[in-house]
């Protein structure tokens, strides 16, 4: 039974890690910059939503659409303000802006929530589930993020290829000239993704907290940072990719915990995602792309 | 002086850098010989060299080679903590401090140098982006490595265990390295003076690179790696060469601040420590030498002057960067601030015009 829980563990971790990807793999996809900041958007989301939660007392529902409100505002303001100036930089002063990004939200979430961690209650009150007469225990949160995991990317899929708004991000992520020649304004499609991006963060925050109860400034760096490798190995901008990643980023470091030990996990994640650059740098289902001169 | 007239503008600009070096580390020097910086100051200035090493070795790599490396903390822990084992293991071999240090540094270099070349061979085939987020989780990968290392030696030679201290199965002996403990019991055998000496060894081997034809393939590359290549230039190997000697210097430097303490953490040596290193190089200007030791020595000093506004203060190094960054890469600010000198210029000149038209007046008179 270790094996089957230590599994459900992993997808449950992997579907956060996935829904974090997707808003990297979107960003990088439109706007091809690493957007250091995004876990840190994690964390701001899972701050809204305690503050809701427990100082003002307000609704399970309502504190998690306030949280996913803010970061929907956090990222767009962050890329009208910080990002929107250098789109035409060299991108190793905007990856630098993103880590300034980074830093000013840990350390403004550092002076305003102040560095010791809070218990965060989980947002799902329901029973544990039992199986084989109790031997395998499944939480309601690990089926609770799976299932936003799949809802998300379905819907994203849908967004992508149905709408207009959709094919407006394709059209901007080929090629951003020929966009702007069709018509679509580029700046307010690029500000759009960052809003949907940041948005699943604040969903990712609060599902993240929820299975790992505690919340600090620097609570989404490192899932963040983790994401980001879930949405290389799957191929960056594709958005089945960063959700197959993401799920088995999760359940190599559950294995990688359970099986060698905790303190090799993370060693382990960052090994898969360097053997996956090197045997196949466009990422499990990305597109390959050669350099024109 | 016509004779530094005569020397090229390159050799001209590297003198002025050793001689700022050096007119720093005499005026701190014999402050703290008349006691006349605070101690709090005097135990900075050994973290000081080693963080003017470790950015002019960044540098390098940012500056020179046009790769941003998110790793760097990592190849310093690799230094300090093998400059720390040959440090214990030679107490009795080399008695003299410094001479140990030395040996001790030189060691350190090397493994990290190892480290880098490791590291390097598969980063190099990546660029950019992807190549930053490797280095980081290289970086990431050696302090996960350290955290698990313990190491120890007794009269039969040195045990390493990756497991826990009792694996070692020493007979007596002493542990050096403690697994997440890090390393403890060093004795501190670092001082200014050999900082200083570190500090011009990392700037000679650096401005020698710049200057040589190796040094201008690496420029090449970065500047247009399609067009080096097509020039027959390897781009792989100069891009590896800037990479592993940044590393080996960054691994002297670590053996160098390790030794300045009495006990170190593989935690230390985190993402954290190589943005900080990052933030030296870009403040200082990427690829400016002098910019970076500059941006190291302020940017030590001053977090330790500003310690009453607390928190307030790495919000103020993120604000610093994001407005760095955009006041040197957006095109409108930058018209801006050239509209900006333009008219102050043309006020002076308005100024004298009209200082001139006023003594004319006079004559006139």
């Amino acid at each position: 039974m270790g094996f089957l829980t230590n599994l459900i563990n992993g997808v449950s971790l992997g579907s956060v890690y996935a829904i974090i990807a997707l808003g990297y793999t979107m960003v990088y996809g439109i706007a091809k910059m690493l957007n250091f900041a995004h876990g840190d958007v994690i964390m701001v989301g899972g701050y809204i939503c305690f503050v809701c939660m427990n100082n003002l007392g307000l609704p399970v529902a309502v504190a998690i659409l306030l949280s996913i409100v803010g970061c929907t505002c956090l990222g767009m303001v962050v890329e009208r303000a910080a990002y929107k100036p250098l789109r035409e930089a060299p991108s190793l002063a905007v990856l630098i802006t993103a880590i300034g990004v980074s830093y000013f939200l840990q350390n403004s979430a550092l002076l305003i929530w102040g560095a010791d961690p809070k218990v965060f209650k989980s947002v799902v009150d329901l029973p544990s589930l039992k199986f084989f007469e109790g031997q395998l225990v499944v939480g309601p949160i690990n089926i609770v993020t799976a299932l936003t995991c799949v809802l998300i990317m379905v819907s994203l899929t849908l967004f992508t290829s149905r709408t207009k708004m959709g094919k407006a991000m394709r059209a901007c992520s080929e090629d951003k000239g020929a966009a702007q020649l069709m018509g679509i304004n580029v700046n307010t499609t690029i500000s759009m993704v960052f809003a949907i991006g940041s948005g699943l963060a604040a969903i990712a925050g609060v599902l993240l907290c929820s299975t790992y109860p505690t919340l600090m400034p620097t609570t989404g760096s490192l899932p963040g940072i983790k994401a980001f490798t879930a949405a290389v190995i799957g191929g960056i901008g594709s958005i089945p990719g960063a959700a197959l990643g993401g799920v088995l980023l999760g359940i190599i470091e559950i294995f990688a915990k359970a099986y060698i030990g905790t303190q090799l996990a993370d060693a382990i994640v960052f090994g898969v995602l360097i053997v996956m650059l090197l045997i196949r740098p466009a990422g499990l289902l990305g597109k390959e792309i050669h350099e024109k001169v | 002086m016509g004779k530094l007239k005569n020397l090229n503008a390159a050799t001209r600009s590297n003198l002025i850098t050793y001689g700022m070096v050096i007119v720093l580390f005499v005026v701190m020097q014999s402050l703290a010989a008349a006691k006349a910086i605070s101690s709090s100051t005097a135990g900075l200035l050994v973290p000081i060299t080693a963080y003017i090493c470790l950015a002019i070795s960044l540098n390098l790599v940012v500056g020179i080679s046009g790769e941003l490396s998110l790793g760097h903390a990592g190849f310093m822990s690799v230094g300090a903590f093998t400059g720390v084992i040959v440090a214990s293991m030679l107490a009795e071999a080399i008695p003299v401090g410094w001479a140990r240090l030395l040996v001790s540094m030189l060691v350190g270099g090397v493994f990290a140098g190892l480290a880098g070349f490791l590291v390097g061979v598969p980063v190099m085939r990546l660029h950019g982006d992807y190549l930053a987020i490797v280095t980081l989780a290289f970086g990431e990968i050696i302090k996960n490595l350290l955290n698990n290392l313990y190491a120890g030696f007794d009269g039969s030679g040195l045990h390493l265990s990756m497991t826990n201290a009792q694996a070692l199965g020493m007979d007596g002996g002493k542990i050096v390295i403690n697994g997440p403990q890090g390393a403890v019991g060093i004795t501190k055998l670092s001082n200014f003076a050999m900082g200083f000496l570190l500090v011009l060894f990392t700037l000679f081997v650096v401005l020698n690179l710049v200057n040589s034809r190796t040094g201008r393939a690496i420029m090449a590359v970065r500047d247009n790696r399609i067009a080096a290549e097509s020039v027959g230039i390897n781009t792989t190997k100069y891009r590896l060469i800037a990479f592993v000697v940044s590393a080996a210097l960054a691994g002297m430097a670590g053996a160098l601040y390790a030794q300045n303490f009495s006990s170190i953490v593989p935690k230390k040596f985190d993402f954290n420590t190589s943005i900080l290193i990052l933030v030296f190089v870009v403040l200082g200007g990427m690829g400016n030498i002098r910019g970076g030791i500059i941006a190291a020595i302020v940017l030590t000093i001053l977090p330790e002057k500003l310690r009453f506004i607390g928190d307030f203060r790495m919000l103020m190094y993120a604000i610093v960067l994001i407005a760095v960054m955009l006041v040197t890469n957006n095109r409108t600010i930058q018209s801006k601030i050239a509209d900006l000198r333009e008219r102050l210029r043309r006020r002076g000149d308005d100024q004298a015009a009209l200082a001139v038209d006023a003594e004319g007046g006079v004559v006139d008179e």
